[in-house]
């Protein structure tokens, strides 16, 4: 006579963030054995991108870990950048490097709140997303948006940072250190806490890697591997770090190593501060014209003064103007946007512009395709990227680190109750954006 | 740092012409290999110490650098033109991407890369008895470009739903199509019971 029962939980469960269905195969609270449904937030971004010029995929890239969403765009970009051979300058990597750490701190704090949060402990998750909210300040100000970034371009970034915005990262960062801080002392050594995470959940190292599983997860079963130190890309290879590893693999080891990273992601940045090349030359503001004016003056015919002043623009293109442009963008004049001087005051920028913008030019990579990766908040973010030799991506794969962590979850669970099965998937880190594409 | 040259030499020796060409270098190297003795190929591979598995995806070249327009002219300032790619021997490939990493010290001992060009639906042999990640990767090819494999069961759909018709990442798959509504299921019964573990 059999005993089990089959159990579906989700995808309308809190706990699976209301796109996972787990069907457990429970004998009474013991699970069995599990399987993960996945699927239901897919919306086609692999089809979508075929569908539209380089330059464009990067918004949708916001949309896959929506967590670390300068992660996802730095990815794309340089795997396109691979493709197109482009060299950037020093100043847009450390902006990126910059850029990916911030993201990979909001995606721990995010984890971390998270899970214990589904373990009943809603402090720490206070603290960590009052945290997480003063790095998307920091983030709006560098980007112009908290979440939906679009920050790289093909070729560089949007634009050059505002000037005060070491200074606020910095005072972000001690907020950031002094949440951390309460939180470890609030879970670190929190018996209920750690009576539900250790031993719980167990990875070894041979399972991990047979699944393919990167990240934090096979950093908690003990194998240092980090993309940003085996294959370093932008600056990483220049930058002192350390790449923080677990013993066990349970839960309580994922927790630690996350909260480990998020240090090892605050010197990275700090470190990026340091070493930040000059950035441009201040104009003083008389020479400042405001560009509607500009281009205005130019279609009269007034063109006396225009070319030596300085486009003022709307604060969203700030920091994209000709004295900014050499320093966060490649110098290839026929994938990089012009700065706005040369678009309202020449033929040749407003043609360039154009050539760029418009849906069926854009820019064109040649024919082939290309692999790169960065280290995503829950692994190896991997972009293949297949090019035809015209202005739409023939194929754009996202290999989704959560993807492979998922695949292998039904083997954190099996053996455990079905109370651990809320902690197990919290510190999975699952991000079904990214999951299902 | 694993010699993609050597590799091709160990891959000659067990294979013989079954391996087709090697390109690129370094990490980027990419092996072609027949359809016979691709299962034959990865299987000296993982010999060879690649341990993970760390993509396996299919492009489809259905009307690859078929580009009727006419080229516009070129000029500096203008997005470069690239003469139209050669045509490939098949219309899907299949890419299978292998790492060998160090457990121990976490650092890569060498990327290769195998792509496989397939005739037709039945696609390549299974791998997942080798990396067992390729149980989802198949199921998503299968999904997305309706490329099965043979030698394994349970190929179902992963991201899409069962009654979904057609495999969308395919290039004759347009972009605008309407999926039929499909209505509530009927769900099993829980006392029935059922058994998710795998035979033993």
């Amino acid at each position: 006579m059999k005993k089990s029962f089959l159990l579906n939980m989700g995808p309308s469960h809190p706990a699976m963030h209301g796109v996972i269905r787990l069907v457990l195969e429970l004998d009474g609270e013991r699970v069995l054995g599990a399987e993960a449904e996945i699927g239901y937030l897919h919306r086609g971004f692999e089809k979508q991108a075929e569908n539209d010029v380089w330059n464009n995929v990067i918004p949708y890239t916001d949309r896959l870990n929506y967590v670390s969403p300068l992660l996802n765009n730095v990815g794309y970009c340089l795997a396109v950048e691979k493709l197109m051979k482009l060299e950037l300058p020093e100043r847009c990597q450390v902006l990126r490097t910059i850029a990916c750490e911030l993201s990979r701190i909001t995606d721990h704090l995010t984890c971390v709140g998270a899970s214990a949060m589904e373990l009943g402990a809603f402090t720490p998750f206070l603290y960590l997303m009052k945290a997480r909210e003063e790095l998307y300040f920091c983030i709006d100000r560098l980007t112009g948006a908290r979440v939906t970034t679009s920050y790289t371009r093909i070729g560089g970034v949007k634009a050059d940072m505002p000037p005060d915005f070491p200074e606020r990262v910095v005072a972000a960062f001690r907020v950031l250190r002094e949440s951390v801080k309460d939180t470890e002392a609030l879970l670190t050594r929190n018996r209920i806490f750690v009576d539900r995470l250790k031993g719980v959940g167990v990875l070894d190292k041979e399972t991990a890697l047979a699944y393919g599983v990167t990240g934090p997860l096979l950093r908690s079963a003990g194998v240092p591997y980090d993309v940003r130190r085996a294959r370093p890309y932008l600056v990483y290879d220049r930058l002192d770090f350390e790449v923080p590893v677990g013993t066990t693999g349970d839960n309580l080891d994922r927790y630690l190593v996350r909260l480990a990273e998020i240090e090892q992601s605050l010197r990275i940045v700090e470190q990026c501060f340091d070493r930040l090349p000059p950035g441009p030359v201040a104009v003083p503001d008389a020479q400042l014209l405001d560009a509607g004016l500009m281009a205005d003056l130019g279609k009269r015919g007034k063109t006396g003064h225009i070319f030596d002043a300085r486009a003022g623009t709307d604060p969203v293109l700030e920091g994209s103007g000709e004295a900014e442009k050499p320093l966060i963008a490649a110098d290839q004049p026929d994938s990089v946007l012009p700065p706005k001087e040369e678009v309202y005051n020449s033929i040749e920028g407003l043609m360039r512009h154009f050539e760029i913008v418009m849906p069926s030019r854009g820019i064109v990579p040649p024919p082939g395709e290309a692999y790169a990766a960065v280290e995503g908040g829950n692994g190896e973010l991997g972009f293949h990227v297949v090019s035809d030799g015209r202005s739409r991506p023939w194929r754009v794969r996202v290999r989704p680190p959560c993807f492979f962590n998922m695949a292998v979850l039904h083997k954190l669970l099996v053996g455990s109750t079905v109370a651990d099965v809320v902690a197990t998937f919290g510190s999975i880190n699952m991000i079904a954006g990214e999951l299902d594409r | 740092m694993k010699d993609p040259k050597a590799l091709l030499g160990v891959l000659r020796d067990a294979i013989g012409l079954g391996v087709t060409a090697l390109s690129g270098a370094g990490d980027d190297a990419v092996l072609s290999v027949e359809q016979a003795s691709i299962r034959r190929a990865l299987e000296v591979l993982k010999a060879q110490g690649f341990n993970v598995l760390v993509d396996l995806t299919c492009v489809d070249y259905l009307g690859y650098g078929k580009d009727e327009r006419p080229a516009p002219p070129s000029h500096p300032y203008l997005p470069q033109r690239w003469a139209s790619p050669p045509k490939p021997p098949h219309r899907f490939k299949l890419v299978y991407r292998l790492l060998d990493l160090d457990a121990a010290s976490g650092l890569e001992r060498g990327r290769i890369t195998v792509a496989l060009w397939v005739f037709d639906e039945r696609g390549g042999p299974s791998v997942r008895d080798l990396w067992p990640n390729a149980d989802w990767l198949e199921r998503e090819v299968w999904d997305l470009f309706g490329i099965g494999f043979t030698g394994r069961g349970d190929l179902r759909r992963i991201l899409l739903y069962p009654e979904f018709v057609g495999h969308p990442l395919r290039k004759d798959y347009p972009i605008d199509r309407r999926q039929p509504l499909i209505g509530p299921k009927e769900a099993p019964r829980p006392e029935e019971g059922g058994d998710l573990r795998p035979a033993p």
